[in-house]
């Protein structure tokens, strides 16, 4: 289970071999899932810092700055292996640890967002598992009362058996009142609150650290099950309790449980002296060991001001929940754990989160030099037919049948529900700000060239933040991949987050927060390297956030950037194959059309906006006529690379005559090409003289609802 | 004469409701604990949205024997004040007796969250007066037990007496008895609905039309 060097440094921090119990605590902690041991080197390529950042990587989520004291804090996190084996719980647990994760940093959750990957639609598992997850986190997200506002979809042979399912959360705070998961003061309370602990869950991290391969049904009881119910008294429990200023430091339980208070107490330069006998339990008998590594959900620990815990117990208590003192700080810094009056576990507070990295070796894959070298070819299309076909792909069809089933009103502070807008947006009650959150990345792109598909996946969600009106604030990443043993998808890892790296640099977006989730794999398929892009973006007036769908009659349909290329596109895969060089992303360029649209949207010249991205400029067009109820008529070139091309940016933006001229000179002042191809109105997408009706392409983009509800 | 907002373990929309009353509408609110047993001083008292108790069994049907429940129904009998209950609210006053029917599983067997538009069949409520007779007003439902049902007879009193306030217009999204999204009691004091008005009452939101729910109580209470 450990390495030999791993087992070297054990026995270094504890000076002896470990016992049954350290060897659970070590096999959870040292985890790749925990212990980031062979992507770590890496990821300190990510630029983490801006001024606007109040906590970067290393919290439980990552905290940006508003405007007026308001923060938001964010993260991702993958429940790709329990959402295998167990779709409903595997989501809906998902859920629970995020949100639980940006409560610890002390901000009240607002909105989630989930980034979903299923094999085809053709295969039966995998409509069931897409079924599955989309029930959970109906089930969980909607009795939590957060909206879930944005979020994406994507269908690939590559996820047959292993469903990537990526949950953001951001919560809303007053900078002031920012936790930290450490433990402070010596002789201070140790409080655990909220449900029991149970066996579900049991090695949950350490399941995620390997393959999906073999009889995956055993794995079930490694599958936490999630009460929402609970989170949500928890939730309001936990605000009350951190309201009262009592609460020094806070974590919630998940990953490795109870033992990651360990890392708590190293944090604070301290240790922690805990009692197991005081845990409530959901079981009786319960050794040790599990329940020190125990992941049951709906949990937190924290440490209070000693002499106030009865007022923080109390809180919880009213909302019936559990919580008991079971331990204190300590000056010495060791994690000790006392069970029925003998020491079960003594380990130095600094070993928790000290596994020694894992330096992999790397290889480029033959396929990325394969695919590049080989040219494609395209049959002879008509473009009606091409859109309609593109239309009804699964990754661009209508995903109404997805959002109908989470509640993305509650808490009232949805100003754009997900559809309708690039992203989705959010007021904050009593100010003129608001929001924005979307979730990014296409896998094909990062398969074909990891680098290049790294930069577009933060191009992609910069886009999608700018075209509602948001400055981009901040990202948090969600890196999938399968195993890092394998030299040539650590090559593709190290490519991907340098891409990242560069592009997060490049547009000045900082990574504040993200996870890393390796071993998504079964025996015959490995996913698409998938390092998806959650971004939050403000906007100076939220009122003024912008739609996709052409708005009225008459208005100019302007393009303002580049027709992107055939290689990587949507077309190319349902048309031809995969293959050929991906455009390399030119980050100057991108930063300017940025600026260009931005500057747009702030002089109040835009009626509508809309990034091009999967499928090209036509299947953009067709989605703003879409979801405006309005046709367009465009005289354009037919060219496939230019109407089905994808990768450099491009925005359909429709402007008022007036303001045309405006519009104009904005991106000519910023050096971005700018093209009217006609004006908004009619029944039809008319292009060049022939025309395709919006009920046609209604019915072809609405095809996902048909799959499912036949 | 102020309101009052009750918190049962799982309601989530509590602060929504809150902020509609006190925030938008310009109520003096308060909130409640499922726990408290006395509403003197209480105008208004309004059942918010939510997985009350995580509405594990039946929407609404262990919430009903929370001890601010028995108050509820003190309250309505002896004529307190105005009732309203919302999504979790409605199904919870249903399984308490205080309104006809009950609010099964959708048509669809899936939550549902989205706007929808309804007809507004009495304007002679004390929570209707804001709108006009067949005036078509939206707002949003999330539900996922939200089609109303009552048995044969009982419907047709139900429908000659004129307790249907709202009903869903163009579509009926979760194949309610009669398209039937909101209902008076006979004295006219209790409302249950299962759209949410605090979703629409601000232009932020939508097209602010909720907002009438809200403002019609405050005239009814004369405040």
């Amino acid at each position: 289970m450990f390495t030999p060097e791993e087992r070297d440094a054990i026995k270094g921090f504890l000076g002896r071999d470990p016992n049954r119990t350290e060897e659970a605590v070590f096999s959870v902690l040292w985890s790749e899932h925990c212990s980031y041991k062979s992507s770590r080197p890496f990821l300190k390529l990510l630029p983490t810092e801006a001024p606007w950042v109040v906590q970067g990587p290393g919290e439980n989520a990552g905290i940006i700055r508003l405007k007026n004291g308001w923060c938001a804090a964010f993260k991702m996190e993958s429940h790709n292996h329990p959402s295998a084996v167990e779709p409903v719980h595997g989501a809906a647990t998902g859920i629970g640890g995020i949100i639980r994760d940006v409560l610890s940093v002390g901000a009240r959750p607002i909105a989630l967002a989930d980034s979903l990957r299923f094999g085809p639609l053709s295969d039966e598992r995998s409509k069931w598992l897409f079924e599955g997850v989309v029930h959970g986190i109906s089930f969980y997200g909607n009795s939590v009362g957060i909206p879930t506002v944005a979020g994406e979809v994507y269908f690939d042979e590559s996820y047959k058996g292993n469903p990537l399912v990526n949950v953001t959360c951001v919560g809303l705070m007053r900078e002031e009142d920012f936790m930290r998961a450490k433990l402070v003061g010596p002789g201070n309370p140790i409080i655990l609150a909220g449900s029991t602990t149970g066996r579900d869950g049991m090695g949950g991290a350490a399941f995620a650290s390997e393959d999906l391969i073999g009889d995956t049904e055993e794995k079930r009881p490694a599958v936490q099950v999630g009460d929402p119910f609970m989170e949500k008294l928890l939730i309001e429990a936990t605000l009350e309790a951190l309201a009262t200023g009592a609460i020094l430091g806070i974590q919630d339980l998940g990953a490795g449980g109870l033992s990651g208070l360990g890392e708590m107490a190293h944090k604070g330069g301290l240790g922690a002296e805990i009692f197991l006998e005081r845990v409530p339990l959901r079981v009786p008998d319960l050794a040790s060991w599990e329940i020190l590594i125990s992941e049951s959900q709906e949990r937190m620990v924290m440490c209070t001001e000693a002499g106030r815990e009865r007022e923080i117990m109390d809180i919880y208590h009213r909302w019936d929940l559990n919580a008991e003192i079971i331990g204190n700080v300590i000056e010495e810094p060791v994690f000790r754990a006392w069970h029925n009056g003998q020491i079960v576990a003594e380990i130095p507070s600094e070993a928790l989160g000290a596994c020694p990295v894992r330096n992999l070796p790397r290889k480029e894959p033959a396929h990325i030099s394969s695919l590049a070298g080989k040219n494609p070819t395209f049959p002879d299309v008509l473009w009606d037919g091409a859109l309609l076909r593109l239309l009804s792909e699964p990754d661009v069809a209508d995903k109404t049948w997805v959002f109908r089933q989470y509640d993305h009103t509650v808490m009232t502070n949805t100003a754009v529900v997900p559809g309708p807008a690039d992203a989705g947006v959010l007021r904050v009650k009593g100010e003129v700000f608001g929001l924005s959150l979307t979730t990014d990345c296409n896998g094909r792109y990062v398969q074909m060239d990891p680098r290049e598909g790294g930069r577009r996946a933060v191009c992609e969600a910069a886009r999608n933040t700018v075209s509602v009106g948001a400055v981009p604030l901040g990202l948090t990443d969600c890196l999938n991949f399968a195993s890092p043993e394998d030299p040539e998808v650590l090559w593709g890892f190290a490519e991907a987050v340098a891409g990242i790296a560069e592009a997060a640099a490049s547009l000045n977006i900082p990574v504040v927060s993200g996870n890393v989730s390796f071993y998504n794999q079964t025996e015959t398929h490995r996913v698409f390297p998938t390092p998806v892009i959650g971004m939050v973006g403000l906007l100076e007036d939220v009122s003024a956030a912008c739609r996709a769908g052409f708005p009225s009659e008459g208005l100019p349909v302007i393009l303002v950037g580049k027709p992107g290329s055939l290689p990587g596109s949507l077309f190319q895969a349902v048309f031809s194959e995969t293959c050929g060089r991906l455009d390399q992303s030119d980050l100057y360029y991108e930063r300017g059309l940025l600026q260009a649209v931005l500057e747009m949207h702030a002089d109040g010249l835009l009626a509508s906006c809309h990034d091009v991205s999967d499928g090209g400029l036509l299947v953009g067009l067709a989605e703003s006529c879409i979801l405006g109820g309005m046709g367009a008529d465009l005289l354009m070139s037919e060219e496939p690379e230019f109407l089905f091309g994808e990768g450099r940016g491009l925005f359909i933006l429709t402007t008022s005559p007036e303001n045309e001229a405006r519009v104009q000179a904005v991106a000519e002042k910023h050096g971005i090409p700018i093209a009217r191809i006609g004006r908004t109105g009619g029944e039809e997408l008319v292009l060049n003289g022939k025309g395709l009706s919006l009920s046609v392409m209604r019915e072809a983009h609405g095809i996902l609802e048909k799959e499912m509800e036949s | 004469m102020k309101a009052g907002v009750i918190i049962f373990p799982g309601s989530n929309c509590d602060h929504d409701t809150f902020h509609a009353l006190r925030d938008v509408a310009g109520f003096e609110t308060e909130y409640i604990w499922h726990k408290d047993t006395s509403l003197d001083g209480y105008g208004l008292v309004a059942l918010p949205g939510g997985f009350a108790y995580g509405d594990y069994l039946r929407a609404g049907s262990i919430a009903r024997f929370s001890p601010v429940m028995d108050a509820v129904v003190d309250y309505v009998e002896k004529d307190k004040g105005l009732v309203i209950g919302i999504c979790n609210g409605f199904q919870i006053l249903a399984e308490a007796g205080l309104l006809p029917g009950a609010l099964a599983k959708n048509i669809t067997r899936r939550f549902i969250c989205r706007t929808v538009e309804l007809l507004v069949e009495r304007n002679d409520t004390p929570f209707t007066s804001y709108y006009q007779k067949g005036q078509v007003i939206r707002m949003p439902i999330a539900h996922s037990e939200g089609r109303y049902y009552l048995p044969g007879p009982e419907i047709e009193r139900l429908e000659r007496d004129g307790l249907v306030v709202l009903r869903y217009h163009g579509d009926n999204p979760n194949g309610s008895l009669n398209a039937i999204a909101g209902i008076i009691n006979r004295s006219g004091n209790v409302l249950g609905m299962m759209p949410h008005p605090e979703r629409n009452s601000e232009r932020i939101l939508g097209d602010g039309t909720g907002l009438g729910i809200f403002l019609s109580m405050k005239k009814a209470l004369k405040i």
